[in-house]
Order: structure tokens, then C-alpha cells, then sequence
């Protein structure tokens, strides 16, 4: 009874924060409500006796991704909304389209296992979860470690240095070379 | 129902006792931190509010209280307002799976000494600790000064930084004992604390919650002599308190993890299990006021530095030395 109160209050938590977050014209606002939300959903994976998924959330999208987010806009100094640029009608409406569509799906699968309620979820010892996890689908592991890698050495290959800190030298008038094409 | 009953009330007065001594120590450790660097300094630091001016803190809390709420121009009011409590929340909550003692037998029933026995105590510290990152940035941000936003956009980056750090110094942990659960970690050590077979990776664990707690030498969030007072330079009275209080509670905090990872927890000879976890904390909590006094700020850029291109790789390495030899021994 307890559970499923706060089950509620998270849901609704959730539901609304992330409805704040896409309407809030403020980047920084938008944010931080869609980091509640994000927080809610990790509380409610906790209830559903996840809290492996439920740590994960949180470490991962709540504390790193929208972090990093945070950082971009904070020295980007997005901190003015803009006005005018809000989204009409047009816009709208395919987006309007495509949730009301799996929405209505949604409903009609909890309307059709109506009768099959009371299936509770168990709780998966964290164990159990890695071995599984890494003896039955060890190649998929690996393959997301090295696809993850791939975006390392991209970003520091798109984010390297081409000049040896060109920032640090006054720029010479003669043309000796603003930058240093020595070979 | 009486059982259960007492069950609650057992648990209501554990958590109270916790949430009294955790407030209780970061006052006066703010007073402790003044005398020791007093010490340091060859002064004698604050002797004139009652004996040894021990009364001090209870004067600092009524001035801040009695001081004018003061919110600039300009400024985001309800993040402004939020941000202090965005910074102390997360670092009292981590509190909740550090077990302080061996488990008590009161009307016969088991008293686990600590909040919540997580069976993801460890995740649970990484995802508060990231979450606390908030506090310092959204602080920083509302404020609109300039001082404000540098020391918020430094406190972000430093945080990721060695977030990352510490996460990955705390693996070779969970290999030897076989858990995230902080109990079963600190069991683990019964008979030898981790600290002896990890050494480097105590002393990466070490260095970033330095840099976590934005102690010096990582202070650069609040650095005085160039932003201030960093993040909280707009900020006055109590809510000002709040993020002055939060990072004490922060060091007692990160001092316990730092016990129950690597320092054996409550385990020790002759002395209650109690009294080994409150002394070995604050060790760690004299060795943070000891390292403000005698070391200088680093740069920004040897800031990044360390922490990227020096124990990053290193925990990294540690990781794979822990394997191999993990593989090799059992």
C-alpha cells in the first residue's frame, strides 16, 4: 500500500517534471527538471526491486550526462531565454502525433493484461545479474566497450591539437609562420 | 505490532543519534579546523567565547542566523534559494549506507549500526556524490556574478574530473571483497584492512576526495585570492552556513568512506568498534585541516592534469594489476 502511494507520487513527479522540462524556455530551468524527472524514474526502478538499474540512472544521467549539459550551457552562458522561438503549430503536431500514438498503445496493453495483474517483479541479486550479464552476453559487452572506445579516440582525434599551441604565441608580422608548419 | 513498533522506534533513535553527531562534529570541526591552523600558524585561534573557546560554533551559528538574507540583483531567486540545500543534502544522505559499528543486540533483537544496508551502498555513494555536483554549479550559476559563475563552472569540471578517479580507485575494492554492499566490505577486512594490499589505489581514493570535497590543495571552486569566494561569494547568513556546514559534513563523510574502504571500518583491537570508526574518520579529517594548512593551490591546468593524464590512468592500470593478481593467487 505504502509502495504503491509513493509509486504514485513518483509517477506523477516524473510525468510533470518532464513536461516542465520540454515547455521550460530556460535552458538551465529545463535542465534541472529533467533531472527530477530522471531521479524519479530511478527512485521508481528501485521500487520495482532494480536498484542496480536504479544506481545506474542516476550515475549515469542525472550525475554525468545532463552534468555535462549543465557545463556546456553554463559556458556557452545560455542563461538568457530566447523569446520568438517557441515551436507553432506545425511543428507540433507531428510530435503530438507520434506520442498520442504510443500512448494509445500503451493503454491498450495495460486494458488487454488487465486480468493478468499481481505479477510482482522478484529481486535479482546483483550476482546473479553480473554473471549473467557477462557469461551469456559477453560479446555484446565487449562490442558496446569498443564501440564506446571508437568515440574516445574520435573525440580526441577531432579534438586535437594541429599546431603546438598557437594560443601562447604573439602573432608575428614578418610571416614567419602564425602557426607551426615546421615540416 | 509491539515488535514492530519497536522495531521503528530503535530505528528512529539510530537515525536521530546519527543526524545529532553528524551536525554536532562538522560544527565543531569547523572549530577544530580553525585551532589546529591557528596551531600551524603559531596563533592561538578563537579562546574567548567560553573554555578554550569551545562555545564558538554556537556563537557563529546565531550571528549567521541573525544575518540579513541577502539576495543580489538579477539573480535566479529560487535556485539561489535551493542550491545551498542542493550541496549539503546529498552529502548527509551518503551517510546512510556507511555501517559506524558492529552490530548491537538490544531487547533481542540485532541493531545493524547503519541507516540503510544497501545491497548498491558503493553506486549509492557514486550517484550522491555526482548529484552533489548541483549544488556548487546551479549556486554558482544564479548568483549572476561573474566571480559566481567561474567558481560554479570550475567546481562542474573539477567534480567530473575526479569523479572519475575515484569511481575507478574503488573497483579493485569490490574485487577483493566480492560487493557493493559497505557491510559486507567492511567484513571483509576483518582480518586485514584493504589498505595493505591496495595502497596505490588508497592513495588515488585519497586524492580525489580532496578534489571532491574542493579542499586545498583543490580548492579552486572557491579560491580566495582571485574569485572571491568562488561559488557562494554572493551568498550571506545562513544560507551561506548551509554550504559551510555541507562541506564539513562532507569531510566526516568521505573520511568514513575512506575508513570502510580501505581502513578495515569498525575493526580494531581493544577498543569499541565505535570509537575505532569515530577515531580513524577523524584521522582522516585531521590529515584534510593538516593538508590546508602546509600545501599551496594548484593551477587549473594542473588540476586537469593529475586527474586526467595521472590518476586516471593509473587507477586504470591498478585495476588490471588487481586482476591479474586476483587470478593468479585464487
Amino acid at each position: 500500500m505504502i509502495e504503491q502511494t509513493i509509486f504514485y507520487i513518483l509517477a506523477a513527479t516524473a510525468v510533470i517534471a518532464t513536461l516542465l522540462a520540454i515547455t521550460e524556455k530556460h535552458p538551465v530551468h529545463a535542465i534541472l527538471y529533467l533531472v527530477t524527472s530522471l531521479f524519479s524514474m530511478a527512485v521508481i526502478f528501485y521500487l520495482l526491486m532494480a536498484p542496480l538499474v536504479a544506481a545506474f540512472e542516476v550515475i549515469l544521467y542525472a550525475g554525468a550526462i545532463m552534468v555535462l549539459f549543465l557545463f556546456v550551457i553554463m559556458m556557452l552562458d545560455l542563461g538568457h531565454p530566447e523569446k520568438g522561438l517557441s515551436p507553432g503549430w506545425r511543428e507540433w503536431l507531428p510530435a503530438l502525433a507520434l506520442s498520442g500514438i504510443s500512448i494509445a498503445s500503451l493503454a491498450v496493453a495495460v486494458v488487454s493484461r488487465h486480468a493478468t495483474a499481481g505479477a510482482y517483479p522478484v529481486a535479482l541479486p546483483i550476482r546473479e545479474v553480473a554473471l549473467r550479464l557477462f557469461r551469456e552476453h559477453g560479446l555484446a559487452v565487449e562490442l558496446v566497450s569498443l564501440q564506446l572506445l571508437f568515440a574516445l579516440v574520435g573525440a580526441l582525434y577531432l579534438g586535437r591539437q594541429r599546431t603546438p599551441s598557437p594560443g601562447l604565441r604573439p602573432p608575428s608580422p614578418s610571416g614567419r609562420g602564425t602557426g607551426g608548419e615546421e615540416s | 505490532m509491539t515488535a514492530f513498533s519497536l522495531d521503528i522506534a530503535l530505528f528512529a533513535a539510530k537515525l536521530g543519534m546519527v543526524f545529532f553527531v553528524i551536525l554536532t562534529l562538522a560544527a565543531y570541526l569547523v572549530f577544530a579546523e580553525r585551532k589546529i591552523l591557528a596551531w600551524v600558524q603559531d596563533r592561538k585561534g578563537p579562546n574567548r567565547v567560553g573554555p578554550f573557546g569551545l562555545l564558538q560554533p554556537l556563537a557563529d551559528l546565531i550571528k549567521l542566523l541573525t544575518k540579513e538574507d541577502f539576495v543580489p540583483a538579477a539573480a535566479d531567486r529560487w535556485l539561489f534559494y535551493l542550491a545551498p540545500a542542493m550541496a549539503a543534502i546529498p552529502a548527509i544522505l551518503i551517510f546512510a549506507v556507511i555501517p559506524f559499528g558492529a552490530p548491537l543486540t538490544i531487547a533481542g533483537r540485532q541493531l545493524p549500526l547503519v541507516v540503510a544496508d544497501l545491497n548498491v551502498g558503493l553506486l549509492f555513494f557514486l550517484a550522491l556524490s555526482s548529484i552533489a555536483v548541483y549544488g556548487v554549479a546551479i549556486g554558482g550559476w544564479a548568483s549572476n556574478s561573474k566571480y559566481s559563475l567561474l567558481g560554479g563552472i570550475r567546481g562542474l569540471a573539477q567534480l567530473i574530473s575526479y569523479e572519475l578517479s575515484m569511481g575507478l580507485s574503488l573497483v579493485p575494492v569490490v574485487m577483493l571483497s566480492r560487493s557493493f554492499s559497505l557491510t559486507d566490505i567492511v567484513a571483509a577486512q576483518a582480518s586485514m584492512p584493504f589498505i595493505v594490499y591496495q595502497p596505490l589505489a588508497f592513495i588515488i581514493f585519497l586524492i580525489s576526495i580532496t578534489a571532491e570535497c574542493k579542499r586545498i590543495p583543490f580548492d579552486l571552486p572557491e579560491a580566495e585570492g582571485e574569485l572571491v569566494a568562488g561559488f557562494h561569494s554572493e551568498y550571506s547568513g545562513m544560507r551561506f552556513g548551509l554550504f559551510f556546514v555541507g562541506e564539513y559534513i562532507n569531510i566526516i563523510v568521505l573520511g568514513g568512506l575512506a575508513t570502510t574502504f580501505f581502513l578495515g571500518g569498525w575493526h580494531g583491537p581493544l577498543l569499541p568498534p565505535v570509537i575505532w570508526f569515530s577515531l580513524k574518520t577523524l584521522a582522516f579529517a585531521f590529515f584534510f585541516i593538516w593538508m590546508r594548512g602546509t600545501l599551496p593551490r594548484l593551477r587549473y591546468d594542473q588540476l586537469m592534469h593529475l586527474g586526467w593524464k595521472l590518476l586516471t590512468p593509473l587507477a586504470l592500470v591498478n585495476i588490471l594489476a588487481t586482476g591479474w593478481w586476483l587470478v593468479l593467487t585464487r
